[in-house]
C-alpha cells in the first residue's frame, strides 16, 4: 500500500541500522513518546536489531493507560446507569478500575458500545432521542480534533441527548515532567508522528533548549522509527539539542492550523492526574464552560467513588521509562492481556501488552 | 490510539455542514471528515485518525526521505559495511 509497504523494506531498513552502528559511540538511552511506537519497535523487533549502545525506554503516550483511575471508576458509574449508552473507543473497555471494567458492566446489562468515530457516538444519540448518549472522550492532541468536533456538532445540531466524559492528556506537558523528574534516564526524545501532524513542532524547541535533550519527530512505520533514532543519535552524538523532523511527508512546524483551532474553540487547558505517574500542572484539556451542558461529568454527578490501584502494578514506573514490563514480577504470570493488573497490559499500545504478545519468551 | 492510517480520497461531498470524504484503504473504503484538510482534493493522499482527517500526506517529502534513505544504505554498501 502506498506510503506504508516502501517504508518497511527490509534491506534499506539494515542500512540504517549499519548506519547507526556506525556513528555510536557511547550509550544512549531514548525514549519513544508514542504507544503505537513502542508496538511498532516490539513487533518489527526494532529493538534487538540496534546496536547494544542504544537502549529504547517506553513513554507515557497511551491514552487508555494514562486515563486515570478515578474517571474510570466514574465512566464505569455512568454506564451502569439504566438510561444511558455508553460509547467509547474499543481499548477501553477492558481497562480494569477499581472493581470491575466497562465489559463487566456490559454483560451486567449496561448499554456499552464500541464507536470508531465520535461522530458514530453522536449519530447514535440522534437516533435514541429518549437515551443519554455518553461518549468516553480519551486521547493525546491526535484525537481532540475528533472529539472536539463532536462537542461543536451536538451544540451546533441541538443533539441535547449527547454528552462527553473528557480526558483529553497533553504530550509536552509528561515530556517536561519525565525529564524534570531526579530519577529521570531519558537523553533524547523520538517525539509522537501523528500529536506532530496536529500540533505541529513549534512546542518542543523550548523544551530541548531546557534539558538539553535532541528531539526528534519520528513516524511508525520500521523505516521511520529507525530515521528517528538515526536522527537523535547523530545530534546526541554532536552534542546538537536540536528539534528534527524525521517525518515530513505527514508533519510540518506549525501542524494543522484549523485542528488546532476547533481544539482551542471547545477544549482549555487544565491540571490532569496521570494513571501511575500522578497530577501534572496543566497537562490536559477540558471543555470551556460555554460547552459545559454538554459535559457528563456535570450532568451525571458521581460521588463517594472510592479508587484503589492494584499493589503489583509497576505500570506507572514503566510509563515513565524507569523500569521494563520484565522487571515486574506479576508479568505474564498473575497479569496477562486476558486477567491484566494494569491498563499498560490491556491496550494495544500499552508496553506490557506489545512485550506479551510480541515477545513472551524473550531473556530479561 | 494515535493509530493514523493512510489513505486516499476518492470522493468528496457535504454532509451536516461538514466536508466528508470517502477514502480507500488499499481497497476497502470508508467514510471520513475532511473539515479539517480544506486544501484536499479527490486523488489526495491523507492520513485518518478516529474518522478524521488530520493530515495531508506530501509526495515530494515522502519521495525525499525515501531518496536519503536508499543513500545512507548505498553509503553503507560502498564502506563495504
Amino acid at each position: 500500500m502506498k506510503y506504508l509497504s516502501e517504508f518497511r523494506d527490509a534491506g534499506l531498513v539494515n542500512g540504517i541500522i549499519d548506519q547507526i552502528k556506525r556513528i555510536v559511540t557511547k550509550k544512549w538511552i531514548l525514549m519513544e513518546i508514542c504507544g503505537g511506537q513502542t508496538h511498532a519497535i516490539i513487533r518489527y523487533g526494532l529493538d534487538q536489531l540496534l546496536p547494544s549502545e542504544i537502549e529504547l525506554v517506553h513513554g507515557p503516550g497511551c491514552p487508555v493507560c494514562v486515563t486515570s483511575l478515578e474517571l474510570i471508576d466514574k465512566a464505569l458509574a455512568i454506564a451502569a446507569r439504566p438510561e444511558v449508552i455508553f460509547t467509547s473507543y474499543g481499548d477501553m473497555l477492558r481497562v480494569p478500575g477499581s472493581g470491575k471494567d466497562l465489559f463487566q458492566v456490559r454483560a451486567e446489562g449496561g448499554d456499552v458500545r464500541v464507536v470508531y468515530s465520535p461522530l458514530d457516538a453522536l449519530k447514535i444519540a440522534e437516533e435514541n432521542p429518549d437515551r443519554e448518549v455518553v461518549f468516553f472522550a480519551i486521547g493525546f492532541e491526535t484525537t481532540a480534533p475528533a472529539n472536539a468536533m463532536s462537542v461543536l456538532q451536538a451544540k451546533t445540531r441541538r443533539v441535547e441527548n449527547f454528552s462527553v466524559l473528557v480526558s483529553h492528556v497533553c504530550v509536552p506537558p509528561a515530556m517536561d515532567a519525565i525529564l524534570a523528574s531526579g530519577r529521570n534516564r531519558v537523553q533524547g526524545f523520538l517525539a509522537a508522528g501523528h500529536v506532530c501532524a496536529v500540533m505541529g513542532y513549534w512546542e518542543y524547541p523550548p523544551i530541548a533548549e531546557k534539558y538539553g535533550v535532541p528531539i526528534t519527530v519520528t513516524g511508525f512505520e520500521p523505516l521511520d522509527i529507525l530515521q528517528g533514532i538515526l536522527i537523535t543519535v547523530r545530534n546526541l552524538e554532536r552534542g546538537n539539542k536540536v528539534v528534527a523532523n524525521a517525518y515530513s511527508r505527514a508533519v510540518t512546524f506549525e501542524g494543522n492550523r484549523p485542528a488546532q483551532e476547533i481544539i482551542k474553540q471547545v477544549f482549555k487547558t487544565c491540571d490532569r492526574n496521570w494513571r501511575g505517574i500522578g497530577m501534572i500542572p496543566r497537562s490536559g484539556w477540558c471543555l470551556r464552560p460555554e460547552f459545559r451542558a454538554f459535559d457528563a461529568e456535570i450532568r451525571f454527578p458521581v460521588s463517594q467513588i472510592k479508587s484503589e490501584e492494584s499493589r503489583d502494578c509497576i505500570a506507572g514506573e514503566i510509563l515513565q521509562g524507569l523500569r521494563k514490563p520484565f522487571d515486574c514480577p506479576a508479568f505474564g504470570r498473575i497479569c496477562t492481556p486476558a486477567n491484566p493488573l494494569g491498563a499498560t497490559m490491556v491496550s494495544s499500545e500499552g508496553a506490557c501488552a506489545a512485550y506479551y504478545k510480541y515477545q513472551p519468551v524473550r531473556q530479561r | 490510539m494515535c493509530l493514523g492510517i493512510p489513505g486516499k480520497i476518492v470522493k468528496i461531498y457535504e454532509k451536516n455542514g461538514l466536508q466528508m470524504g470517502e477514502i480507500d484503504f488499499g481497497g476497502v473504503t470508508r467514510e471520513a471528515c475532511l473539515q479539517y484538510v480544506p486544501e484536499a482534493k479527490v486523488g489526495d493522499y491523507t492520513l485518518i485518525h478516529v474518522g478524521f482527517a488530520i493530515s495531508l500526506l506530501s509526495e515530494s517529502e515522502a519521495a525525499e526521505t525515501l531518496a536519503y534513505v536508499r543513500e545512507i544504505a548505498e553509503l553503507g554498501d560502498e564502506l563495504g559495511k
